[in-house]
């Protein structure tokens, strides 16, 4: 058999090279191959995608984190402290025969495209190895989408943090009392003075504390969006320049937008330097020093003294123009996002009106305005209502829908209710002409009516289970029962059609193709 | 055969063959003065204190007798490896009793990953029996130094 391992330690200098020796001894000995990845402080050589895709099994001895795990996704995998395999290794080679020989059939998928597979649909996985075969659209797709996945935590404890903090000031203090906001700046000055003003009794403090806990978190969201960008693009070296340009990004007021492209500039600029080919004793001083220091020198000047200006008025230019959005435009607007949202359940679509929404979300929460917030109501709403439909439809008549159909119709209601477009594929897969147009319309309604509702929406995920954060929750819940329902009698009646014809031609019964989960 | 002493991972006056200590921390004190008394090691008490923090972390006792206190330090100018044969053994907290090969791996904090190598190559000679029975046969510390700087080639 083919074994693929890693080793790390915390020190770095002996556990690791330790056990790789254990293990390679361990598995030439059973007459196995074994290529071993050491990440210590010694040099790591990162072991070939063509070693890792040919391998029947992954040993990971290790006692902190391994780096880059996602190349080995899909593989058989055996774990242990590094101890363990310093003291036996032939037992850990034996423990990897048995995974090989218990792995489902299929499980041993090449890694990169096992890696590649899932990374084009969930945009969270860590895109550091964008496979070579991809298409810059995708690895640019696939960029962005990583540096979202980080955002994503950040925005949902801001957003909810800073929607706490208003709700219990208006509770404690009513309409007519303080500000949050005039309370929040008065806080921090107190802070820099040295004084915590606050009071465990006072319900108004606490709804200060929230809120300024929230916009301490959401001061992080364009570092960590551009931070992690150019950890897509470049891997480790490229997080410091990343979150420098992020944070320069703030200071010239070129926000979101600006995050993205000194993220992109970044990694761009950090993918090059990891290019250059120099003698190896230099290696560990230009990943730690050279790259960090010139790419956040180059790229935040660039930012500083050329882009960010442009950019500044870019992102102006555009906060302008969502906030000339209203009455019929703003409801076009949902419906299109809505039409997106359901055209391809989580596909690159989906993830460009997902997209679409935290930005507006993130630049609306930055900038106090109200018009992001409605985005992000309509993008959850209509990203929720696919799946609901079809639990709903499935529900109601049964025997339209295959067997395992029927399976998924239970999941798809708790995945629907957490906005999880994802759960309405199994349906489109089987039957995508009838499912999908359907899906769409239903989205399509969902997402015009959020708007026409005015519904506005803090957190960027989170489904039935943020719907106390939503501005007019009942229109916004009935909003997403109309597309529901919408859909489901949609999907319902081309079904019926499409057994009416087959019982005509008294061909095939049932829903034909099987579903493929 | 003149070796001259002055470089290289370890020298003759690294090594003891005859270490008696009573726990593992007077172990590796003795094992640290001799690189002190080399010059490997600029400050004896925070070097000690960078091994016990990386003790503290998890014992570095391996079954079959080796004891390998080891860190990367600030206090240390090489990679170095001091190196103690202990008869009656020292107990490193391994499963399976004291150890009586100890090896005290010195790493300089900023060394880069090429001037670790030595001690890669090291560590992964401490798991071949060949070499760990080599060592318990030693009975010259010129001849232990000899063979341990020869047989670690990164």
């Amino acid at each position: 058999m083919k074994f693929v391992a890693v080793t790390s330690c915390p020190t770095g200098i002996a556990h690791t090279y330790m056990a790789a020796e254990s293990l390679e001894q361990a598995a030439t000995a059973a007459g196995h191959e074994i290529v071993v990845e050491t990440q210590g402080a010694g040099g790591s050589e990162p072991l070939d995608t063509s070693v890792i895709a040919e391998a029947d099994a992954v040993i990971f001895a290790n006692d902190v984190e391994v780096v880059a795990k996602e190349r080995f996704a899909g593989k058989p995998l055996v774990t242990s402290g590094v101890k363990g395999a310093i003291n036996n290794g032939p037992a850990l080679i034996a423990q990897a025969e048995e995974a090989v020989k218990n792995a489902p059939v299929g499980a041993a998928v090449p890694a990169a495209a096992a890696a590649a597979a899932a990374g084009a649909d969930t945009g969270p996985r860590l895109a550091t190895k964008v496979s070579e075969g991809d298409s810059w659209g995708t690895k640019l797709r696939q960029w962005l989408m990583t540096g979202v996945s980080y955002l994503i935590p950040f925005v949902a404890a801001g957003g909810l943090l800073i929607a706490l903090g208003f709700a219990l000031n208006t509770i404690a203090q009513g309409d007519q009392g303080y500000l949050v906001t005039d309370q929040a700046d008065a806080f921090r000055a107190g802070l820099a003075e040295g004084e915590v003003l606050f009071s465990a009794t006072s319900l108004a403090d606490w709804a200060t504390l929230a809120f300024v806990i929230g916009q301490a978190a959401f001061g992080l969201i364009v570092p960590v969006l551009a931070g992690f960008i150019a950890f897509a693009m470049a891997d480790r070296p490229g997080i410091a320049p990343g979150f420098v340009a992020g944070v320069v990004a703030g200071l010239v007021g070129a926000g979101f937008l600006g995050g993205i492209i000194g993220g992109l500039l970044a990694g761009g600029f950090v993918m090059w330097l990891k290019r250059v080919k120099l003698p190896f004793a230099f290696a560990g001083v230009w990943t730690v020093v050279v790259i960090p220091l010139v790419g956040s020198l180059v790229v935040g000047g660039l930012m500083i003294l050329v882009l960010g200006q442009p950019i500044a008025a870019l992102q102006e230019g555009l906060t302008n123009w969502l906030e000339s959005l209203s009455g019929g435009s703003i409801i076009l607007l949902g419906v299109i996002l809505g039409l997106m949202m359901a055209f391809d359940m989580g596909g690159p679509v989906n993830k460009v009106a997902y997209f679409f929404g935290v930005a507006s979300l993130t630049t609306s929460l930055e900038q106090g305005t109200e018009v992001g917030l409605q985005i992000m109501a309509a993008v959850m709403a209509a990203g929720m209502t696919p799946p609901l439909a079809l639990a709903l439809a499935s529900t109601l008549r049964p025997n339209l829908f295959t067997p395992s159909e029927q399976q998924n119709g239970k999941p798809a209601w708790l995945l629907g209710a957490s906005f999880i477009t994802e759960g309405a594929i199994p349906f489109a897969a089987s039957d995508p002409l009838r499912v999908i147009p359907s899906i769409m319309a239903g989205s399509a309604l969902t997402g015009g009516l959020v708007m026409a509702f005015g519904s506005t929406l803090q957190a960027p995920h989170g489904g039935i289970f943020v719907v106390p954060f939503i501005g007019d929750p009942w229109l916004y819940l009935l909003a997403i029962l109309a597309g529901m329902v919408l859909s489901a009698v949609l999907v319902i009646a081309a079904k019926s059609t499409k057994k009416a014809e087959h019982q005509l031609h008294d061909a095939e019964v049932g829903a034909g193709i099987p579903a493929t989960v | 055969m003149t070796v001259t002493d002055t470089g290289g991972l370890i020298t003759t006056e690294m090594v003891d063959l005859h270490l008696e200590a009573p726990d593992k921390d007077s172990a590796t004190r003795h094992l640290a003065e001799m690189l002190v008394a080399a010059g490997r090691i600029t400050d004896l008490e925070g070097f000690l204190a960078d091994v016990r923090a990386r003790e503290a972390q998890m014992p570095t006792g391996l079954e079959g007798g080796i004891g390998i206190p080891h860190c990367r330090s600030e206090h240390v100018t090489v990679p170095t490896v001091g190196f103690g044969l202990s008869p009656s053994g020292v107990d490193y907290g391994a499963a399976d009793g004291p150890a009586d090969l100890i090896f005290l791996i010195a790493a300089p904090a900023g060394a880069d990953s090429d001037h670790l190598k030595i001690l890669a190559a090291l560590a992964r000679r401490l798991v071949r029996q060949e070499f760990k029975d080599n060592l318990r046969a030693a009975t010259d510390p010129a001849a232990a130094a000899h063979y341990i700087r020869t047989e670690v080639t990164p």
